[in-house]
């Protein structure tokens, strides 16, 4: 169990380890001329104008918060998935309660039109 | 032992052994000694198929849009990968003045480091896997939105809004496009009783008493969605917003150059493979198969799943911001629930193990009912939703056309007025 875990730990460690050599390897070999037009930022062509940190559309905080939701009810559902099996029919029917409640969530959401992109 | 069909096996255990002998001091060093070799044969591994799949790939889209396609470099052009790889290493990296050094550079490294830890999991035949972990499937998901914070560090650390704004949809349609993903491998996780892939696969197989049908069977809709969302969760098109060069020049990436720009490729292709690959285990029996051994088996599916994906980007226009986010809320998640609690109740109406029906109740049926009543069950459900879409849409055009028309009906009076 541990040992399972521990190859993981490994693949990371490895993988970090060739990608970070091939990027020390490339970074030895390619040329260096860096100047001040070179090291711009590449937007337009000319001096960018103004702060990159934009604001950004409420939108996005909107999709964040109801992916939260369904990420977290996802995950709640795995160990629910893993015993389904063993469960009894009771329990079943909670746990489809518990779904349709949240489905009933999303369309509220939807109507409250927290899923419209415009 | 066949030597065939375990060949991989048989290598796997050689080397092992050898490995054991040497270090036969310290059985520590000898596991550590194993696993890197292992880890590192799966990453080769990974990063060879990114080279030859750049080839193929370029090949075949060519070959769709009635072009030739690379075909310079060595015969037909076989070469062009070590090319690429040569100009990649040679090109001058430029970091802008402004950027954030540290987030800007580790951000193709995490990326690919993510990419190639999904490979850990994925069992290529009976035996041969990197290891099989108890939560196989949520290690998959979980290292697959990796490439997320990979993606918001590279856009941040460039300071270029070209870059943030791409990272920004490029994050709102990855963690989108997880939540149907997940939703649809709990049916298989439902039926299999277990997170780890090599179950899995054994559950597909004629073992224990099994059907030995793929679930592909069992969930239709599931397999469909599943590998929808999975080009939308790598960022292929037509799903590929993130570096819509006609309006965010390319996205998050926009700054970079040289390897690390190749980095970023890499895990982008490197996570598709695994897509592939995922798909192939959950939904089409993995390695299980008549006849041809089973890591051939596996590399069939995954490459069938493959054309498929490129069979898409040859011929689909890339999707707006607004149909993206539609399609996954308003239609994957929604109907993904529904086909959730459908098949939850038919699963606990009708069981296959006689000791399952004493206790708990319920009809008793052969694992081939089983899959029947699921398979139509789900493919009602595909139907059904579609359809439901199918007369939206009509009633979207219809509106659309007719304010079209009036808008038309206007400019005609006000130009002769």
């Amino acid at each position: 169990m541990r040992t399972d875990f521990a190859f993981v730990g490994v693949m990371l460690v490895t993988a970090a380890l060739l990608m970070g050599v091939t990027l020390i390897a490339a970074s030895l070999l390619r040329p260096k001329k860096p100047s001040k037009a070179k090291l711009e930022t590449y937007e337009c062509g000319m001096q960018t104008v103004g702060d990159t940190w934009v604001q950004f559309r409420v939108q996005y905080y909107v999709i964040a918060l109801v992916f939260v939701l369904f990420d977290i009810e996802a995950i709640l559902l795995f160990p629910i998935a893993v015993a389904f099996n063993s469960l009894t029919f009771f329990a079943v029917a909670n746990v489809i309660l518990f779904i349709v409640v949240l489905l009933i969530a999303l369309l509220y959401a939807w109507r409250k039109g927290a899923l419209d992109w415009e | 032992m066949d030597l065939i069909n375990d060949l991989l096996k048989i290598i796997g255990d050689f080397i092992a052994g050898i490995i054991n002998s040497i270090f036969g001091f310290s059985p520590f060093l000898a596991d550590l000694v194993t696993m890197g070799l292992a880890a590192v044969m799966l990453c080769t591994f990974a990063a060879l198929s990114f080279m030859g799949l750049t080839y193929v790939e370029r090949k075949v889209v060519a070959r769709i849009q009635d072009r030739v396609g690379p075909n310079q470099a060595g015969p037909f052009g076989l070469l062009q990968p070590i090319a690429d790889g040569i100009k990649m290493f040679t090109k001058e990296d430029t970091t802008p003045a402004t950027a954030d050094r540290w987030v800007y550079n580790l951000a193709p490294l995490v990326i690919a480091v993510f990419a190639l830890t999904t490979y850990a999991v994925l069992p290529f035949a009976p035996g041969v896997v990197g290891t099989n972990l108890n939560v196989g499937v949520f290690y998959i998901i979980a290292m697959g939105s990796g490439s997320i914070v990979a993606i918001i560090m590279a856009g941040w650390g460039s300071n270029n809004k070209y870059a943030l704004l791409g990272a920004f949809r490029t994050v709102a349609q990855l963690v989108g496009y997880e939540v149907p993903m997940l939703l649809n491998v709990l049916p298989v996780v439902m039926i299999t009783g277990s997170l780890s892939l090599v179950d899995i696969i054994n559950q597909q197989t004629t073992l224990n008493g099994n059907p030995g049908i793929p679930f592909i069977v069992f969930f239709p809709f599931s397999a469909l969605v599943f590998l929808i969302s999975g080009i939308a969760e790598t960022g292929r098109s037509p799903f590929d917003l993130l570096e819509a060069e006609s309006e965010i020049v390319a996205g998050f990436h926009v700054e970079y150059s040289g390897m690390k720009f190749a980095l970023f490729f890499l895990g982008e292709y490197v996570n598709a493979l695994a897509v592939a690959f995922v798909f192939s285990t959950l939904f089409l029996g993995g390695y299980a198969g008549p006849v041809l051994p089973p890591y051939i088996w596996l590399m069939l599916k995954a490459a069938v799943v493959f054309f498929i994906f490129m069979w898409l980007r040859g011929t689909l226009p890339r999707v707006r911001v607004d149909q993206m986010h539609n399609l996954n809320w308003k239609f994957f998640v929604p109907v993904s629930i529904v086909h959730l609690v459908v098949v939850m109740a038919l699963m606990k109406l009708f069981v296959t193990s006689p000791a399952l029906a004493q206790a708990n109740g319920g009809v008793l049926v052969t694992p081939g009912a089983q899959a029947a009543i699921l398979f139509v069950a789900s493919l009602l459900i595909l139907i059904g939703s579609l359809a439901v879409v199918a007369r939206r849409a009509r009633i979207l055009r219809l509106q659309e056309a007719a304010v079209l028309e009036q808008r038309r009906a206007e400019n005609i009076a006000a130009v002769s007025a």
